[in-house]
């Protein structure tokens, strides 16, 4: 019980760190528009796609370091010659427009890559258990996950609230036109932000893409829970989406690691029923089977009961 | 120094600045007076480059009509908005770095000496700036402007809503600015201040400017004080 226990916090770890990858730059980007990019987790995709690209030719930690920067780049495109003009007309049409981007993104890998699943592999070097507990190995490439995402968290938190461009980042997006006046040039500051963002979702897909396979559908699977983090956490919260995150990305592996059920909860209520019932197949349900819509149970559960998610504040 | 010529600005569809004319020279403290809702806020906004501008705004020689806030900023216009827009979040001491526009710039105004000036805000340089009085928010605003070095200062309604006691402060600072050759726009809605310190003043009324002179003239000037001025 308890190796069982062990591992799936490891694992639940590992998910919610790189839910949080991707969830910081989406709330960032949320703060920055007012709207959700919902084109977020197509850079994901992207990232994995170049970093698997890159690595048939020049290995994985080329690809490592050179994808992100690519989707980066290509963030910092779409943000200026895209969103910024589409701004001017307003929320939905902003809405409207990342929408499209994911679909354009999604169409493009398929016409690019093809729509089979890719043998995008993790690096030989890293292609051992990091240790054997109770004779169940955890392997290297995980560890390794964990450690990439928590230094990129670390700097990050250190240049948003200890370095002066983090402080005019910081209050420039809340307060963009006071940024302005004092002679900050907030536009370069968003395409920044902007670029920043998606490159930290490419640098999501760099490391998902060999653990969760790489696959046209990959940014629909990941962006769905993405968006129910970033609302669970409160919109705009950088504290809140890394709560979230930890929690969705724990949740999710206790609830496939636990093999409990309806017939266990039965059980213990004492009914019984039996196995020809037409509806069986709701009775014998169990956790694992029910993991995936949990994330999706707990949005509707946040926002009928604290509608502005964990750490959020009420728009005046 | 700033000369804005036959300006006009819109909100939506209606026509807020409807021709406006005048000038500011090196050094000097000039008021745009009137009541609300005339478009003395509006015309430091369009200025500033926040609200769409039809005309010509020259500053420093340079057309600045079209330009983004920043650069205009980065020129020596600054800018202390009605609202008093302080980084809530941010401790007294960011607020102030945020105004400096690079670190290693020589600037006639240093965060110590603002600290100096207002022990107020010094005592309390690393708490946030939300938790601040509304004077006090108010002398942060102004202070953090003035980190930028700015050459004329626009500083809309300091004075609106503060105890006599921190107007008298306002006052002071407005002083100490014009003493260090700095130029000022003071956009007020009352005389007090105004009349005490500034060289020329300018009237606005329905979009206009419907009076310029000195506040010796306004004085004088009864049926200008009754028409554009008095509630």
């Amino acid at each position: 019980m308890l190796e069982v226990f062990i591992f799936a916090t490891l694992n639940g770890l590992v998910t919610g760190l790189l839910l949080f990858m991707l969830a910081s730059g989406l709330t960032l980007i949320f703060s920055m528009m007012g709207v959700l990019n919902f084109a977020h987790a197509s850079f994901y995709m992207l990232g994995a796609y170049f970093a698997y690209s890159i690595s048939l030719h020049f290995g994985f930690w080329t690809g490592l370091i050179f994808a992100p920067i690519i989707v980066g780049v290509l963030g910092a495109l779409v943000e200026r010659y895209g969103l910024r003009r589409v701004h001017q007309h307003g929320h939905v049409a902003e809405l409207v427009f990342t929408f499209g981007l994911a679909f354009l993104i999604e169409e493009a890998v398929q016409f690019f890559w093809g729509a089979d699943t890719k043998n995008y592999q993790s690096p030989d070097l890293l292609d051992f258990p990091l240790f054997t507990l109770f004779g169940q190995e955890f392997p290297a490439y995980r560890g390794f996950m964990i450690g990439i995402s928590i230094t990129i968290f670390i700097s990050l938190y250190y240049v948003l609230t200890k370095s002066r461009i983090g402080i005019i980042i910081q209050a420039a997006l809340t307060h963009p036109h006071t940024v302005s006046n004092l002679g900050h040039n907030v536009p370069l500051i968003f395409m920044g932000v902007f670029g920043v963002g998606t490159a930290l979702a490419g640098v999501a897909g760099v490391m998902a893409g060999p653990v969760l396979t790489t696959f046209p559908g990959m940014a629909v699977v990941l962006g769905s829970i993405v968006f129910v983090i970033v609302v669970i956490g409160g919109l705009g919260s950088l504290a809140g989406a890394f709560i979230a995150s930890i929690l969705i990305g724990l949740l999710q592996s206790y609830a496939i690691a636990s093999d409990l059920g309806m017939p266990d909860l039965l059980n213990i209520l004492g009914i019984e029923f039996s196995r020809d019932h037409p509806l069986t197949d709701l009775w014998t349900l169990t956790l694992p089977q029910i993991a995936p819509i949990l994330p999706f149970l707990l949005l509707v559960l946040v926002l009928i009961f604290r509608p502005t998610g964990l750490m959020g504040k009420r728009e005046q | 120094m700033l000369k804005v010529t036959n300006l006009h600005a819109y909100y939506g569809k209606s026509h807020i600045l409807q021709g406006v004319n005048f000038n500011i020279q090196e050094g000097e403290i000039v008021s745009l007076l009137g009541r609300n809702g005339v478009g003395r806020s509006t015309a430091v906004k369009t200025i500033m480059g926040e609200v769409e501008p039809q005309g010509s705004i020259e500053f420093k020689g340079i057309e600045i009509a079209g330009k983004n806030s920043f650069e205009i900023a980065n020129l020596g216009l600054g800018y202390v908005p009605e609202n008093r827009d302080i980084f809530p979040t941010l401790t007294v001491r960011q607020n102030l770095q945020l105004g400096q526009k690079s670190v290693n710039e020589s600037s006639r105004w240093s965060i110590e000496e603002m600290f100096k000036m207002f022990p107020n805000l010094g005592e309390r340089a690393e708490v946030a700036g939300g938790v601040l009085s509304g004077g006090e928010q108010q002398m942060l605003c102004m202070c953090r402007t003035l980190m930028g070095d700015p050459e004329l200062i626009m500083i809309d309604e300091p004075t609106e809503g503060l105890a006599p006691k921190i107007v008298e402060q306002v006052a002071n600072l407005l002083q100490e600015i014009a003493d260090r050759g700095v130029a000022i726009l003071l956009v007020e809605q009352k005389l007090s201040i105004a009349l005490k310190i500034s060289h020329r003043l300018y009237v606005m009324g329905h979009g206009q400017i419907v009076y310029e002179g000195t506040p010796e003239s306004l004085m004088q000037a009864d049926d200008v004080r009754a028409e554009w001025l008095e509630v």
